[in-house]
């Protein structure tokens, strides 16, 4: 089985968020990266097991710059066979889905793999992107995935439900918790990822569609109000006239 | 100008649904598009909210995302509607950008206001796990635009809707839908108003009947922090935080939850937080608007009753 998994590197999660240049760039300083957690733990980890079971490779793809390799490598420690990058900074979404899908569709690989989001841009696109460009099937939100020779069975969540699907491949899922279980790369894996090849392509052309013009913090909380525990009453009170939420 | 808002229906018009057409309303006039069964008269609900044409797709049950994409797209291309609107929900998730990169439209996922409209065409959205807003700008003339639920209200608009049937047949998809469990009628956690959430201060799964009360007087959702779910106490489906569902709640209360900055993320888009923790030091009170330095075990029920009351006296 030939597996591709996207990869993308985040901000780790206890990262201060601050913006430079007015507001319009998000501040790097002291700034550590990490694999976006749901590409990682449940994506890559999964299609580990299933080649570890049956047999195949898995592949990582990345729309990045040079500033990737870190994550890139990271990952293939975890166990990916190989790695590609293209080479280009990231502008939207509907961009990196049309960079990975130019490269994707003369592959034959069987599942193609997102996390279920970023925890930077939490887009949640780019799969239904990829599935659309390559004319497959789009499995979001997939906690489970089991295969035979011929198919995949996911259990995946829905709006008031869980569902249980069968497809054939080729078919693009998003993996969502429960998928897998994070893997902490050992020291061979990490000796091994510095050979595996990191293949960098160019880009293709495309517009873009969407750009940000500006970021901001959330508005921060002017300050807490205490009760004591014996005065329920109160705060049912404030919840009432004050906030108005009840 | 021409707008038309995908509805996912199951028996009753869900708030969310009702939120996109009050959205929709704000651009031009409403085309909805929806699949199922449901009933003229639930379709026609939709009216009050100022949807004119309702259009039904009645060949399919499931949220089948090839099928309702492709259904999307062809109503799209006939009404040559500017604006695709759909509920940043499970379905709105896998379907929205499929029907983007279809029509090579700029796609937002989870809008959080109304578009600024000026020489550019500017949708507010959470990023960096709610820690950020980005104001984004969208250049293509097509948009589809999906909104986070609890992010504008409804508004009433009557009309007399016009509901018709689309005719043509769709196929199948390839997925395969083999079992589906419900998870009851419950308001489904991103689109509830009110959530009481805890954490690993309950100590044990057994001690949720207390959550479960307070949520029940409230008529909320409940939630979980990340590690409750993780070691099995809650499903996962609780799980609220940046690795788990984002929420933006006009009240979230939090029993027994430190307020690490992961769980933080996924909740502070909260319109009021109410904190109870024995640690008066606990990091989430400064996230919070009410506080209470106390036992959950002792605070929740005291609080259950005190809403009981108010309700009592309500009536
Ligand atoms: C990559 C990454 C992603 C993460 N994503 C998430 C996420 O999405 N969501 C999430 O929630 N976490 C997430 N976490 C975990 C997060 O860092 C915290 O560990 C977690 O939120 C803590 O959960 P908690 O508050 O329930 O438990 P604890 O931190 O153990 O806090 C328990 C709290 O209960 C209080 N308490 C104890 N007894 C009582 C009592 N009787 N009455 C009242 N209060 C009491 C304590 O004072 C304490 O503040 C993530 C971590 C990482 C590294």
């Amino acid at each position: 089985m030939k597996i591709l998994v996207c990869i993308s590197k985040v901000p780790d999660t206890t990262s201060r968020i601050n913006f430079v240049d007015n507001n319009t760039k998000f501040d790097e300083n002291g700034v550590q990266y990490i694999v976006n957690p749901y590409d990682e733990w449940y994506a890559l980890v999964r299609a580990l097991e299933l080649v570890e079971a049956s047999g195949g490779t898995v592949t990582t793809i990345t729309v990045g710059t040079s500033k990737d390799d870190p994550t890139i490598r990271k990952a293939l420690a975890i166990g990916a066979n190989d790695a590609v990058r293209i080479d280009a900074d990231p502008t939207d979404s509907f961009f990196v889905a049309k960079q990975i899908s130019e490269y994707a569709k003369n592959e034959n690989f069987d599942i193609v793999m997102t996390g279920k989001e970023t925890i930077n841009y939490n887009g949640a696109q780019i799969g239904g992107m990829l599935a659309e460009l390559l004319d497959m099937p789009f499995v979001s939100l997939a906690n489970k995935l089991d295969v035979n020779s011929t198919q995949a069975t996911l259990q995946r969540d829905v709006q008031g439900g869980i569902e249980v699907v069968e497809v054939d491949f080729p078919f693009v899922l998003s993996a969502s918790k429960g998928m897998a279980e994070q893997r902490i790369p050992n020291m061979r894996g990490i000796m091994a990822a510095r050979t595996k090849p990191l293949n960098v392509i160019p880009p293709t052309d495309h517009n873009k569609l969407t750009s940000v013009v500006k970021f901001e913090l959330p508005p921060s909380k002017t300050g807490c109000k205490y009760l004591d525990s014996e005065s329920m009453d109160e705060l049912v009170e404030l919840l009432h006239n004050e906030t108005k939420v009840i | 100008m021409s707008v038309l808002v995908f509805v996912e229906i199951k028996n009753k018009l869900r708030k969310a649904a009702k939120e996109a057409i009050t959205y929709g309303k704000n651009l031009g006039e409403v085309n909805v598009v929806t699949y199922g069964n449901a009933s003229n008269e639930v379709l026609s609900e939709m009216g009050n909210y100022g949807a004119k044409n309702i259009l039904v797709y009645r060949k399919i049950n499931e949220p089948n995302d090839q099928v309702i994409s492709k259904l999307i797209f062809k109503v799209a291309e006939k009404l040559n509607s500017e604006f695709i609107l759909l509920s940043q929900d499970q379905t709105g998730k896998s379907i929205g950008p499929r029907v983007a990169a279809k029509l090579e439209a700029g796609h937002v996922s989870g809008a959080i206001s109304l578009p600024e409209v000026s020489d550019d065409f500017i949708v507010k959205t959470n990023v960096y796990s709610g820690k950020a807003i980005a104001y984004v700008c969208i250049h293509s003339d097509k948009k589809v635009i999906s909104i986070l639920p609890n992010s504008i209200q409804p508004v009433e608009y009557k009309v007399d809707p016009i509901i018709s049937e689309f005719k043509e047949d769709l196929g199948n998809g390839r997925i395969k839908i083999v079992d589906l469990k419900q998870l009851g009628d419950g308001i489904p956690l991103p689109e509830a108003e009110l959530v009481v959430s805890a954490g690993r201060g309950l100590k044990g799964p057994e001690n949720w009947g207390i959550v479960e009360d307070l949520a029940k007087s409230l008529g909320a959702t409940t939630a979980c922090s990340r590690p409750v779910a993780d070691i099995g106490w809650r499903p996962h489906h609780e799980h609220v935080g940046q690795t788990g569902v984002a929420i933006r709640p006009n009240l979230y209360i939090a029993a027994g939850i430190s307020g690490a900055i992961q769980h933080l993320a996924g909740v502070n888009g909260s319109k009021v937080i109410v904190v109870i923790n024995t640690d008066p030091e606990a990091p989430f009170f400064k996230a919070a608007d009410y506080g209470v330095v106390g036992d959950a075990f002792e605070v929740l029920p005291k609080l259950t009753v005190a809403i009981n009351n108010f309700k009592a006296s309500q009536r």
